[in-house]
């Protein structure tokens, strides 16, 4: 059996606005994942930290004031910096169709704006997570 | 009385019959529980004529960008009717970092406007007229040095303190529990509301210095009873810092307003506002003493209704919006705002805005609802459910004081976070499977609909004219003044002394808000969120 996916839910920057984050770290707790919660107001160096730190399969980012371009790209380069790119990053909140794009390109695997329904988040990381971690069973 | 088809509970928890007769109202006894407009216990209202004599104010909240943009829009939105202000602060003026700071990058001027020192907030409001249009900061882990830039920009506009009016938000408990503005930890916060409640009552007695948000805790999740019943926990705890002062109930309590949500069930909203007038009537009365009716009166701003909006078929927005309006008129508002239709995906555009204060302006004029006050009174079913909500409310603000050690430490503790994050969770659980209708999310969705929402564009250059405005006041200044203004910050912050008249000082040297909250922190150390969920 496969452990568990570990994931780090992490609120960036000055954004106070964590219901979607805490709502969706309920909703992947409930469905098996180890799920670990940041808290407010995290650098991205934080993030990275506490993501190496927890030896997380995942980081979830939540970001509703507009600036997830500005903490994508700081969240990425630090990733890069850790040699930790096998981490998948997921960015929610509110977030135009428009800066999905945008966002893929500096390294974010998915974007799940308000309103994603937990069942496809839940998918989207389980295989996201299978084909990172090599397809490889854990004992 | 025939089966019934269809079970019907409220957010709040509450069955509902298929109808209700006299015998559902019989242990109401009118003169006890409802009086006549602008009595006691005010479930009515708080004025005799209520509408008849003024509508309610319209206050749309605004800002964005630099000083002088939001100076623009407030021109606009006064020159089409809006009777009132409500200011949007970016993010980090709302956790007192200067534009220059590193970790304003991204954030400056993008959810309202960024203000570093007084130079900005006398541009914001260049040629307002803040003696007649009432403006309400919406501002609170750095209320205090805010507020008293404001003070010292109506100084400048000729305004005695003592006439002046308006609101500053200022409500840091609810901070923690929803919004998440917060700095410091909950005692020097409370100490710095206590300050403000303090200096505005010795100086500015028309100034609202709080506005208690059950707002922030509906849209964190909250139903309707744990709204009202944690606001009212928390305003309880402000009505106490004024008595700790000193202060008597009836010299203070009166300048503590509300700040109210408006979207779900209407019969539902409307019995929480009644329920609440006539539950804050009694709270004053019996259990702070209050002998003045002026005291007993929950004055509210119910608005916004954002919780409601949806990101699917964003014009169904406008159509909520009015109802939501409705639900404010018939309960009763002193002022109204709405959340635009285009809220969910960015800042108000000019055109959303307009059509948001239009809403507003057609219930007001067109549709009667300013004709006679408290309209569904006598409803079998309205005053039933206002019965039921005020029972329900008590029975949770009891909760709160007696198992969970008091508001103070239930949010210290995270207690009350962690039953708003779980309501929210079902709630969202709820949309999901369908169990809650939304029209255009689990009903009558349309698929690849296309985004017809017009972006309010992000202009990073506002950053760059910020920052350049900062170091210019910087250079313009007499370092010696901002020195002494920030170390007498320092001393009272330290000592205990109200802190309000330093924090004046401190504008009037043009210390920017950055600088005096760096000797906040210094001082008062930070929150340590508990993040348990």
């Amino acid at each position: 059996m496969s452990r568990p996916i570990r994931i780090l839910i992490a609120k960036p920057g000055l954004d106070g606005h964590d219901r979607g984050a805490k709502v969706v770290a309920l909703a992947l707790r409930e469905a098996g994942f180890e799920v670990i919660y940041t808290g407010l107001h995290q650098t991205a160096d934080q993030i990275v930290e506490a993501a190496l730190e927890e030896d997380v399969d995942a980081i979830g980012v939540s970001v509703l004031s507009g600036a997830h371009l500005t903490v994508a790209r700081k969240i990425s380069e630090k990733l890069r910096m850790a040699r930790a790119e096998d981490k998948v990053v997921l960015f929610g909140g509110n977030i135009p169709a428009p800066d999905i794009p945008a966002l893929k390109a500096v390294g974010v695997h998915e974007v799940f704006p308000t309103g994603s329904r937990f069942e496809a988040i839940e998918a989207f990381i389980r295989s996201a997570v299978a084909s990172s971690r090599g397809g490889g069973q854990h004992a | 009385m025939p089966d019934d088809p269809r079970p019907v509970i409220l957010e709040s928890g509450i069955p509902v019959r298929p109808s209700y007769g006299p015998e559902a109202i019989a242990d109401l006894d009118p003169a006890r529980d409802l009086g006549q407009p602008g009595e006691f216990p005010f479930t009515r209202g708080i004025h005799p004529l209520m509408y008849r004599a003024r509508p309610w104010t319209m206050r749309q909240y605004a800002g964005f960008g630099t000083p002088g943009e939001t100076n623009e829009r407030f021109k606009f939105l006064i020159g089409h009717g809006q009777n009132a202000l409500n200011v949007a602060f970016d993010l980090p003026t709302q956790m007192g970092l200067d534009s220059d700071d590193p970790r304003s990058e991204g954030e400056v001027g993008r959810v309202g406007m960024a203000v570093n020192t007084l130079a900005d907030l006398e541009t914001a409001f260049a040629e307002i007229p803040i003696e007649k249009i009432s403006v309400s900061l919406t501002m609170n882990a750095v209320a205090a040095p805010i507020m008293a830039m404001f003070f010292v920009v109506a100084e400048k506009h000729g305004l005695a303190l003592s006439d002046l009016r308006g609101t500053c938000q200022n409500d840091m408990l609810k901070e923690y529990i929803g919004r998440g503005a917060w700095i410091f930890p909950v005692e020097p916060a409370m100490r710095l509301i206590g300050d403000t409640i303090e200096y505005c009552a010795r100086n500015a007695p028309k100034y609202y210095p709080v506005s208690v948000c059950g707002y922030h805790i509906r849209e964190s999740g909250a139903n309707p009873v744990q709204e009202i019943a944690y606001a009212f926990c928390i305003a309880r705890a402000y009505v106490r810092l004024g008595l700790e002062r000193g202060l008597q109930v009836d010299e203070f309590a009166d300048r503590i307003s509300f700040n109210f949500d408006i979207f779900g069930n209407l019969f539902e909203q409307v019995a929480k506002f009644r329920a609440a007038r006539r539950l804050w009537a009694r709270i004053l009365r019996d259990e702070f003493g209050a002998k003045l009716p002026a005291t007993m009166q929950m004055k509210m701003i119910a608005g916004g209704g954002g919780g409601g909006l949806t990101i699917e078929q964003p014009e169904n927005n406008i159509v909520r919006g009015a109802y939501y309006a409705l639900i404010s008129a018939l309960s009763g508002a002193q002022t109204m705002a709405l959340c635009s239709f285009d809220e969910a995906y960015t800042i108000p555009t000019e055109k959303a805005a307009l059509v948001s204060l239009r809403t507003m302006q057609i219930l007001a004029e067109e549709m009667g609802l300013c004709d006679t006050a408290d309209p569904l009174a006598g409803s079998y079913y309205v005053e039933w459910l206002t019965n039921e909500m005020e029972k329900r409310i008590a029975s949770e603000i009891r909760r709160v004081d007696e198992e969970l050690g008091g508001i103070v430490r239930a949010i210290r503790e995270g207690a009350i976070q962690r039953a708003v994050a779980q309501q929210a969770w079902r709630h969202e659980k709820g949309l999901q499977d369908g169990s809650i209708p939304k029209v255009g999310v689990n009903r009558y969705r349309m698929e690849e609909e296309p985004q017809e929402v017009e972006l309010h564009a992000y202009n990073p250059r506002q950053a760059e004219e910020s920052v350049r405005r900062l170091e210019e006041r910087r250079a313009a200044r007499d370092p010696q003044a901002v020195g002494r203004a920030l170390e007498a910050v320092r001393g009272s912050a330290a000592s205990g002394a109200n802190v309000m008249p330093s924090m004046m000082e401190a504008a009037r040297a043009y210390a920017s808000l950055g600088e005096i909250t760096r000797v906040l922190r210094e001082v008062f150390g930070e929150f340590q969120e508990p993040v348990s969920l």
